[in-house]
């Protein structure tokens, strides 16, 4: 076996494993690239349902929504969550990888995979959306480039873990693995159980295609399928609640306020987040209602209480963290001295925000059985999940990426000025997709739609005219939206490939006193529960959560008079 | 830390029932696999296939 060569980082302490870095590159890379593809489809579908534009003609709009979901839901996410897998666990655990050629394997599987299909899409046969349900059938090559995606990422997954046993076995830490190491457990778990659903479901659907299988049951595929589509998306909520508390640590140097807690809260989301995938069909029938309401209703709300311990965890963190450093004035003297202008923190900062109000209060709502019936399959389910997994997860990851640049890339960051407003530009435009789409969808506009004015339709329907204001509004949030997703990738390109080298120890936003390795990997609590400004802020989100939650029950109640 | 000696006379160091659950991380795998197999696939399943087939 080769000999592991190692660097220490000039700015963390941290012992680097050379081949690790080049698999968190490659694999950043990678995702960066499918970010950029897929955010310019997701422009041309929000552009095309802008009923004054309409830019795509039909065939088109749904081959764009197939790439959209596909390279930005699958590509650009899964690549750069194996990233941070080997992150939380080679670099942040001293380790060296396990397996190295497995990983770079997973690597090519995983682009293998993802250009086949990406081929299949644009080739025109396969704009079955990235849910791909039957009876609607795509090309072969459609479902083999996932399965190989899916395959791909496994290894990876297996490769986390072994990393984990190589890390103990060697003694290259100490007690129990860091937080943010278990945040990313989390998620690799989870990732266990959706790519294996995944693979479970694609291969009979591939021979289908092929014609060696000769019927699937679409209820069946439904169910399956969406344990792999739905606990993705828990993969993406564990690894950008790993971020954030990582980014607490680095820029901050905080402590969670209770490492049981954390660790509680991630264990309900390996337990019951993943039962949420019942909430993708709460309109079929054929399912009991006892099946219904016991995974997403008793469990989700389990593992939703997990989220909201990260939610006040998280921030307070930093806010004992901030007063330990004197920021004491008042209750929030400590997020105003906060650095606004590092996009490694504004970009944490609005991913937590924004996903607790736009993601996570419209999630519950949809994952109510009752007030579903409201929304489900109209506009407000994108417009809830661009609240999650943009707003929340590729918020979370570009913010990451801001620290990744300099002491994984070893690169300066481009155009820092750029650099400091991105995160605005990007959260702004997607807080407008989000609201503008629930609003359209409160309205009753269907997801997946190429004319809202029905033209060529046999009957004649409207909707109301605040109902194209929206979609109007929505486009132009899209258009803000996919400017900062632009600057995004052109700060990445150019500072990884073409950005001045750092070779020496850089200063993160707020010089803590201790070393980043000891905040981000090691265990050990804050110590503290005066965080005065985090229940303030807990306590408007609770207020806005309980407000929006009994206004749809009464939404429901006028829906469904009982007289 | 199951690698600190105790000295002598100290009880040897107990470490918390949760802990111990926590660091097992392939029990943790175990049950983040078996719990949504069983109640949501499995159960799933089971209702599906008794739902009669159209004559
Ligand atoms: C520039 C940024 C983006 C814009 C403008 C955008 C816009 C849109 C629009 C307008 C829809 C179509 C809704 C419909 O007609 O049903 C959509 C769907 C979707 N978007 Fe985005 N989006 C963006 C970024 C993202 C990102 C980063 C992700 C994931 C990480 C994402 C995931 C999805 C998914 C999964 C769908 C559903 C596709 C389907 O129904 O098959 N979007 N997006
Ligand atoms: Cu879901």
């Amino acid at each position: 076996m080769s000999k592991t060569v190692y660097r220490t980082c000039p700015t963390t302490g941290l012992r680097i494993d050379l081949s690790a870095q080049a698999l968190i590159k490659a694999n950043a890379v990678a995702a960066v690239v499918f970010l950029a593809i897929g955010g310019l489809f997701g422009l041309s579908v929000a552009l095309t349902r802008w009923p004054a534009v309409h830019l795509l003609p039909a065939d088109w709009f749904y081959l764009a929504l197939t790439a959209h979901g596909l390279d930005v839901l699958l590509l650009w996410i899964i690549f750069f969550e194996i990233a941070v897998l080997y992150f939380a666990s080679a670099i942040l655990l001293n380790s060296r990888i396990a397996a190295p050629r497995w990983a770079w394997a997973a690597f090519a599987l995983m682009l293998g995979g993802g250009l086949v299909t990406n081929v299949a899409v644009l080739q025109g046969q396969s704009s079955v959306m990235f849910t791909s349900y039957p009876p609607l059938m795509a090309a072969q090559h459609f479902y083999l480039g996932l399965i190989l995606f899916a395959v791909g990422a496994l290894i990876g997954c297996f490769v986390f873990f072994g990393t984990l046993v190589i890390a103990r076995d060697e003694k290259t830490y100490q007690g129990s693995i860091p937080l943010v190491t278990f945040g990313a457990l989390t998620a690799a778990i989870i990732a266990v159980f959706t790519l294996a659903s995944g693979a479970i479901i694609l291969i009979p659907t591939w021979l289908w295609s092929i014609g060696l299988v000769s019927n699937i049951d679409p209820l069946m595929y439904k169910l399956v399928w969406w344990a792999m589509g739905h606990s993705s998306q828990q993969i993406n909520v564990s690894a950008h609640v790993a971020i954030w508390y990582a980014i607490a640590a680095m820029l901050f140097g905080a402590k969670p306020l209770s490492e049981k807690i954390s660790r509680t809260a991630f264990l309900l989301y390996i337990l019951f987040l993943q039962l949420a995938s019942a909430h993708h069909l709460l309109v079929e029938p054929g399912l009991s209602s006892e099946w219904k309401v016991f995974n997403t209703s008793y469990a989700m709300y389990l593992a939703v209480l997990g989220s909201m311990i990260h939610g006040l965890s998280v921030p307070g963190a930093m806010e004992a963290a901030q007063r330990a450093r004197g920021f004491n004035n008042g209750v929030f003297q400590w997020l105003r001295k906060a650095p606004w202008g590092n996009p490694a923190f504004s970009g944490m900062f609005l991913s937590l925000v924004m996903f607790g109000f736009l993601g996570g209060i419209s999630g519950v709502v949809m994952g109510t059985e009752q007030i579903n019936i409201m929304m489900h399959n109209t506009l407000y389910v994108p417009g809830h999940f661009h609240g999650t997994v943009v707003a929340g997860t590729t918020l979370a990851f570009m913010a990451m990426s801001y620290l990744l640049i300099p002491l994984v890339f070893q690169r300066e960051v481009a155009f820092p000025s750029l650099a400091k407003w991105q995160p605005y530009l990007f959260g702004l435009g997607v807080a407008g997709l989000s609201l503008f789409m629930m609003g359209a969808g409160t309205l009753g506009v269907a997801r997946r739609h190429w004319d809202i004015t029905f033209t060529s339709a046999p009957f004649d329907f409207n909707y109301p005219p605040t109902a194209y204001l929206l979609m109007g509004l929505n486009g132009m949030a899209a258009i803000a939206a996919a400017l900062g997703g632009l600057m995004f990738i052109v700060i990445v390109v150019k500072s990884v490939f073409f950005g001045k080298p750092v070779r020496d120890r850089i200063t993160l936003a707020a010089p803590s006193g201790q070393p980043i390795s000891a905040a981000v990997a090691s265990y050990g609590s804050a110590g503290t529960l005066r965080i005065p400004g985090t229940l303030v802020l807990v306590g408007v989100f609770f207020t806005a959560f309980v407000l929006y939650y009994f206004v749809n029950w009464k939404y429901l109640s006028e829906v469904w008079p009982m007289r | 830390m199951s690698e600190i000696e105790p000295a002598p006379d100290q009880e040897p160091l107990r470490i918390p029932f949760m802990q111990r659950v926590l660091d097992n991380h392939f029990l943790l795998l175990f049950l983040g696999v078996v719990v949504p197999t069983v109640l949501y696939i499995i159960w799933g399943i089971l209702e599906l296939v008794q739902i009669p087939v159209a004559p």
